[in-house]
């Protein structure tokens, strides 16, 4: 075992934990904007949001999928070591790590009409994240807001399968913004 | 500081509060089911609050906590204490101070803004839990959108009573989906639920978590021909004069004597420090010598 992948967890579990959900949470609650969190150090091609994302929120109960640019030795020993988290197919996940072209969208769960939380949330890294772009309107938007998104017509038809769907955090360095299922995009 | 883990839960408890609360924000009115734990505190006395709270609190937060309005019940003062203990937050009873309420049955007066949370004690989460007892069926029933008993109930109470009845817990719809509880808050703060600020609900026994996202859209159920109302007593503060904000009714004597009073402990003491003084109240200043 390489030591590398025993760094880079949080410093203060609670602590870093703590102030890491309340920007994921936010992030959801409030779609279009985008929040800085901190505290992970995960081995590349990892971003250090979805490190954060991924100790924040995975444990043995969440199997993850990593699409095969992320699927490297290092990366699955990190997730191991700091998570637990089984590695699972796409099918199975409750989180999922991947580039937006990479992601096979149809393969993850969408839940079921009287479990819908029963959902996967996929963790797209992208190399821009910026609020320019696609229109946003909602819940947890006052107006509107924008976002840049890497596909329009993906989302829309993920917005039409409400109250079932997918949600998404996207992620870039140190910054993530997310996309629930019941955001309107144009 | 407290020898406990920061905020009482341990780590993979908060993780799987933190998974419901974050499906729950994405469907808004749906409740989430969640591996409730046992609380230092008696069901009934806001475990599902105190377990959202201990999720989403962080250590830069300011923490109030309300029971029927009033920071200074037994129930409020125990548990905004064991915050301060566990989770080292500081605490406060201005509601314009806090970034995260805690409330039992009332949303303050005061309008909340985009970074501040609302945390709701929930007895039943279930609204059509007293018309189908079993929950196989209001699952279904939440799953196919059939929500034709709920107003039936309402349209008895207007066969009944020449109106709709129902005073607390009023049912409201979120998004156009899904029906939910609201809590027991009077029904005149049903129009509050529309606000900036996250609206997180949590059900201790009934092991269940649900939210309401800024800006959501929440619909009071009714019928064109008996709209809904937010009603309060026909009154005004006798403290602090205010004729807008929901009123505690007080017997003070055994010879019939009342008084009616907000609800909210910290709107009307600071429309008291304002100086406004009500029909039986005092100036602030003398009152609290």
């Amino acid at each position: 075992m390489q030591a590398a992948i025993l760094e880079g967890g949080f410093g203060d579990a609670p602590i870093d934990a703590a102030r890491a959900f309340r920007q994921i949470m936010t992030a959801t609650a409030q779609p279009g904007t985008i929040n800085k969190v901190a505290g992970a150090q995960p081995p590349k091609p990892l971003s250090i949001a979805a490190g954060v994302v991924l100790l924040t929120m995975c444990d043995p109960e969440t199997p993850v999928f990593l699409t095969p640019a992320f699927d490297t030795d290092d990366v699955r020993a990190w997730i191991t070591f700091h998570t637990s988290a089984p590695i699972t197919t796409a099918k199975n996940a409750a989180f999922a790590v991947g580039a937006w072209d990479d992601l096979p969208l149809h393969d993850f769960s969408i839940g079921t009409s009287e479990f819908p939380d029963r959902s996967a949330t996929l963790i797209v890294e992208t190399a821009h994240l910026s609020t320019t772009g696609a229109t946003l309107c909602g819940p947890g938007i006052k107006d509107m807001a924008t976002l840049s998104l890497p596909d329009v017509a993906a989302f829309q038809n993920n917005a039409l399968l409400f109250p079932l769907g997918l949600d998404f955090i996207f992620t870039c360095q140190s910054e993530l913004a997310a996309l629930p299922r019941t955001t309107k995009v144009s | 500081m407290s020898d406990y883990n920061f905020a009482y839960l341990d780590e993979q408890t908060k993780r799987m509060i933190r998974r419901a609360i974050l499906k729950g924000l994405a469907i808004p009115g749906y409740q989430v089911p969640f591996a409730s734990r046992e609380m230092p505190m008696p069901y009934g006395w806001g475990t599902g609050g105190v377990q959202v709270s201990a999720a989403v609190l962080t250590p830069e937060d300011t923490f109030k906590v309300i029971d029927q309005g009033a920071d200074d019940t037994t129930n409020a003062v125990s548990i905004r204490r064991f915050f301060e203990k566990t989770a080292d937050v500081a605490v406060t009873e201005a509601t314009g101070e806090a970034s995260v309420i805690q409330t039992r049955h009332r949303i303050p007066e005061q309008d909340l803004r985009e970074d501040q949370i609302l945390v709701y004690q929930v007895p039943i989460p279930e609204p059509l839990r007293f018309l189908e007892p079993s929950e196989v069926e209001t699952r279904k029933m939440h799953a196919l959108e059939e929500y034709g008993l709920m107003h039936v109930k309402l349209y008895e109470d207007i066969s009944q009573h020449g109106a709709i009845a129902t005073s607390y817990a009023y049912p409201v719809k979120v998004e156009g989906r899904y029906v939910m509880d609201p809590s027991p808050i009077p029904k005149f703060d049903n129009p509050k639920l529309n606000m900036a600020g996250i609206q997180l609900f949590g059900a201790g026994r009934e092991q269940r978590i649900y939210a309401v996202p800024p800006y959501t859209d929440v619909v009071s159920l009714d019928f064109e021909d008996y709209p809904f109302e937010a009603s309060k007593a026909d009154h005004a503060c006798d403290l602090c004069g205010s004729t807008d904000s929901y009123l505690d009714e007080l017997i003070v004597d055994d010879a019939g004597g009342r008084m009616f009073m907000c609800s909210d402990t910290d709107y009307c003491c600071s429309r008291r420090k304002a100086g406004h003084i009500g029909a039986q109240g005092v100036p602030y200043a003398e009152d609290a010598a």
